[in-house]
């Protein structure tokens, strides 16, 4: 048999290589989309009540004047020397601008996976260990109106009762905003720690619950529906019967033998959604106006901001592939008998 | 094994080199990329550091939300609101607006005359000033603000970054070598006297000088910070620039140099983004900020009800419309167009969409505006003199009309659908079929300059206070094309509009615009809506806020009730 760390390095370089191709599509793609659609951010930025002339300059000076290949040849040839290009809105840097974004959109997800995976999991598990009891009934009675409820009305009801009425909860933000944080990493909590302020990691811990528990939901939900399956169909599987049959207890028989099985179709959806709570979500970060990577792509799309819109999808999707990866490792660390 | 390894590793490294060969090209390109990076995250270090040690100051911190994030901190290349809202803070115009007014006051000049043509402006400067970096200000330095605005070749122009002066084009008539451009020579007669001379007179000249837009820069931070001025403000202002985290908070703190004694009174001002209108009601409920700006008119009763927190409302400053293209089928015969008007119901839209914050509107102007007239009857609701009309026209059998509305909420219509569908259902009355057409706002407001459209609905908002901002940019013949989506050519209203632009007489301003305004009406290029009076929340304890119309105004007196 190959030696396993020889096998998975192949992989893992073959894996990245099939990312150059990718990643290249996803630049063609964007570019096009983009600039497929209406709309001229010159006349956005400058509004309604731009003459033409005005208009005109700012295009010329944003440099939307050049034929489509060489503005897409230009985008190219900056992206590979590491250029991500500039916001025309903004004019800023869009390598230097697209950081704390992304800070805050991971240190969201991570917290909402966390919240999602731990409860979506053991609710799973214990629905079906506890096939067709009320506790079984009940914790898929809760996923499905998980999965059904819309994000923005789950929001804005833990804003309504908990931050508005009880009052035990911050309504908005990452942070206190009149005490803010002098950000190192622009992952809050790391940093709050490296301060060694402790007092403050936990006010920002608790402006996390709330977002964390409106995203989180809908993942939870799925991964409890996804685990329960899986284990019920692990639970029938011959080997378990052979376990039982040794006399091991029905806790060591679930959370030992029938788990580690049961994980690999969980494991899919937890990638699957990570990432897509990794791309941003527009829903959540608007209404608790945590500053995402999911905002800073939707407000470049209404204001035409073509090279955010751009670099902002292409930064995504090398996430999403990244996070795909990363699953697909795991995969074969639970079960040596998958094959690539 | 080991052979596949290596070839993957060598295909990697080939990779690699492409990379570099890549990087070769543009070498001194990306050197300077780097650096800039690198200052880049030097300041930021610095602004974190200046964060800590001052984030003891005092506990005079406001908090105020709002929709949207600032698009740039350096005034003049912007016309975003959001933005002259903050820079407002920081920088100072030579001259300022009073608190709930369009009314001039001095700003950074105390004293000003006039010549006799209008052609020569003399300013007395403040003495004694310096801005937040330590460089004093004097003539030089407005000097170097106006061209830097006007001279694309300036080299604080920063045009090659996409720097445009948007807001001087619009207001001065133009750029540097235009033939519209009205400012021939700008003059420093000392340290604190400056000259600006017209190659013809402006009537608005002070008034656009009043605008947050005109706000003088330290040149020293032009010189320092470069094309990243944007995000590093430094003005004369009661407040200085501390940090920007985008989408997220801006900080500005206390400028203990002010020249006005014992101001600012608040130490910090954090203007916060939260995008979501009930969101932001809810933080204004829990008390984590002090201002909202941007409240839903439905949501206005039950705040002056509340105990803790205060209903507040700007004055008008903008009007909603439909418009007609009058160069197109059917609109153009003035007969349908003054049908039209008449079927619409105003005062139902008012109500309806504004929960009553807002006032059926006659004139495209705001009241309180120079020359605003009073006597120009407009078009009360008559839906049966409005039928007359369309007979007459020729149009009893009835007609089709294409509307074209862009959902995107403005501050003069906050739901355009509706506004749409009242419309269509008014007009289906008087025998007219309205089909909406709903487009996305960017090519929405392209669509409507190339003149395709037969009507449409949008508005306007005033920034410099004056009726030329409203009545030439939406209605002249010259702006055709441009800001003026009615395709309106009436050669006497424009006229009108060119002398009461070069006169410098208000009076005699006022007077002409009076009469373009009865010209106007009676040939009806577009159904005047309602004028909306924005309303906003905030907290009992934040003492002697006043909004001002232009959506910016200064925080310098406002202070905290413990």
């Amino acid at each position: 048999m190959e030696d396993w760390g020889d096998v998975m390095f192949a992989y893992i370089m073959r894996r990245l290589l099939m990312l150059i191709p990718v990643l290249l599509g996803m630049t063609l793609i964007t570019f096009s989309i983009v600039h497929l659609i209406p709309g001229n951010p010159a006349q956005v930025i400058l509004g309604e009540t731009a003459s033409a002339q005005a208009i005109a300059d700012l295009e010329e000076n944003m440099g939307l004047t050049e034929p489509y290949f060489v503005q897409y040849g230009i985008y190219l040839t900056d992206l590979l020397q590491g250029d991500l290009g500039t916001s025309l809105r903004s004019k800023s840097a869009i390598s230097s601008e697209i950081w704390p974004y992304i800070a805050a959109t991971f240190e969201l997800t991570v917290f909402a996976m966390l919240f999602a995976i731990f409860i979506g999991v053991n609710a799973g598990i214990i629905s079906a260990w506890k096939q067709n009891t009320w506790f079984d009934y009940l914790a898929m009675l809760i996923a499905l109106i998980g999965v059904s409820m819309p994000v923005f009305w789950l929001a804005l009801m833990e804003q309504w009762v908990f931050a508005q009425e009880l009052g035990w909860l911050p309504a908005y933000g990452r942070q206190e905003s009149r005490d803010p944080i002098a950000a190192i990493t622009h992952f809050y909590v790391l940093d709050s720690l490296i301060h060694l302020d402790f007092d403050r990691t936990v006010t920002i811990l608790k402006h996390l619950v709330l977002p964390s528990i409106a995203l989180g939901t809908i993942p939870m939900a799925i991964i409890a529906r996804m685990t329960r399956s899986s284990m019920l169909e692990v639970m029938k599987s011959d080997y378990i019967r052979t376990v039982r049959a040794k006399g091991s207890g029905q806790f060591l028989i679930i959370y030992k033998h029938a788990l580690k099985n049961a994980m690999i179709p969980v494991l899919t959806v937890i990638g699957l959604q990570a990432g897509v709570l990794l791309g941003g979500a527009i829903l959540t970060e608007t209404i608790f106006s945590w500053p995402g990577i999911g905002r800073y792509v939707y407000e470049a799309i209404s204001y035409r901001d073509y090279p955010v819109i751009q670099s902002g999808i292409l930064v995504i999707a090398f996430i999403f592939v990244m996070i795909n990866l990363i699953v697909d490792i795991l995969y074969k660390k639970i079960d040596p008998r998958i094959k690539y | 094994m080991k052979s596949k390894r290596l070839f993957l590793f060598t295909l990697l490294f080939a990779f690699l080199l492409v990379l570099a060969a890549c990087t070769g090209d543009g070498g001194a390109d990306t050197d300077a990329t780097t650096e800039d990076g690198e200052a880049d995250a030097a300041e930021k270090a610095e602004a974190n550091d200046g964060e800590d040690n001052e984030a003891a100051a005092g506990d005079q911190v406001l908090v105020f939300a709002r929709g949207g994030d600032s698009e740039s901190l350096d005034p003049g290349s912007t016309t975003d609101g959001e933005s002259s809202r903050v820079t407002k803070q920081v920088l100072e115009g030579l001259l300022d607006f009073d608190k709930d007014s369009f009314e001039l006051i001095p700003g950074l000049a105390h004293d000003w005359e006039v010549s006799e043509d209008g052609l020569t402006y003399t300013f007395h400067l403040e003495e004694g000033v310096t801005f937040h970096d330590g460089t004093d200000f004097n003539a030089e330095a407005v000097k170097i603000n106006f061209e830097r605005w006007a001279d694309p070749e300036h080299e604080y122009a920063f045009t090659d970054d996409g720097y445009v002066y948007s807001m001087y084009g619009t207001m001065f008539g133009g750029y540097k070598g235009d033939d519209g451009h009205v400012i021939e020579a700008i003059n420093v007669i000392d340290d604190h006297q400056i000259e600006f001379v017209l190659n013809q007179p402006l009537g608005f000249f002070l008034q656009n000088l009043g605008m947050s837009y005109f706000g003088i820069t330290s040149p020293t931070a032009l010189e320092e910070y470069g094309s990243e001025i944007n995000e590093n403000p430094v003005g004369t202002g009661p407040f200085e620039f501390v940090s920007w985290n985008k989408d997220d908070s801006i900080i500005l703190d206390k400028f203990d140099g002010y020249r006005k004694d014992g101001l600012p009174k608040l130490d910090r001002v954090i203007f916060e983004v939260i995008p979501d209108n009930a969101a932001r009601l809810i933080a204004l409920r829990a008390g984590e900020i002090d201002i909202m700006d941007g409240l839903n008119p439905d949501d206005a009763a039950g705040i002056e009800a509340e105990a803790g927190l205060e209903l507040l409302t700007r004055a008008e400053n903008n009007f909603g419309y439909v418009g007609f293209n009058a160069q197109k089928a059917p609109v153009e015969s003035k007969e349908v167009r003054q049908a039209i008007s008449y079927a619409i119901d105003n005062q139902a839209i008012a109500d309806a969409l504004y929960a009553g914050y807002a006032t059926s509107a006659k004139n495209p102007l705001p009241p309180g505006y120079l020359g605003y007239n009073d006597e120009v009857e407009g078009y009360p609701y008559d839906p049966e003199k409005a039928k007359d009309l369309l007979a007459e026209a020729g149009y009893d059998s009835g007609l089709e009309i294409e509307l074209m509305m862009s959902p995107t909420a403005r501050p003069y219509m906050p739901d355009p659908e509706t506004v749409a569908q009242i419309v269509q259902s008014n007009l289906a009355d008087v025998g007219i079929d309205v089909t909406i057409t709903s487009h996305e706002w960017a090519p929405y407001l392209e669509q409507t300059i190339k003149g395709d459209h037969q009507m449409f609905i949008l508005g306007w908002s005033g920034t410099n206070g004056d009726p030329d901002y409203f009545l030439s940019s939406l209605l002249h013949g010259s702006n055709v094309g441009s800001s003026n989506r009615t395709f309106y050519q009436n050669d006497e209203v424009d006229e009108l509009l060119d002398g009461a632009k070069r006169a410098v007489d208000q009076a005699e301003r006022a007077e002409l615009y009076m009469q373009a305004q009865e010209l106007i009406s009676e040939d009806a290029p577009m159904v005047t809506l309602v004028h909306s009076t924005p309303v906003m929340a905030i907290s009992e304890r934040v003492l002697n806020y006043v909004p001002h119309p232009s959506t910016s105004e200064s925080l310098e007196e406002v202070e905290l009730a413990e």
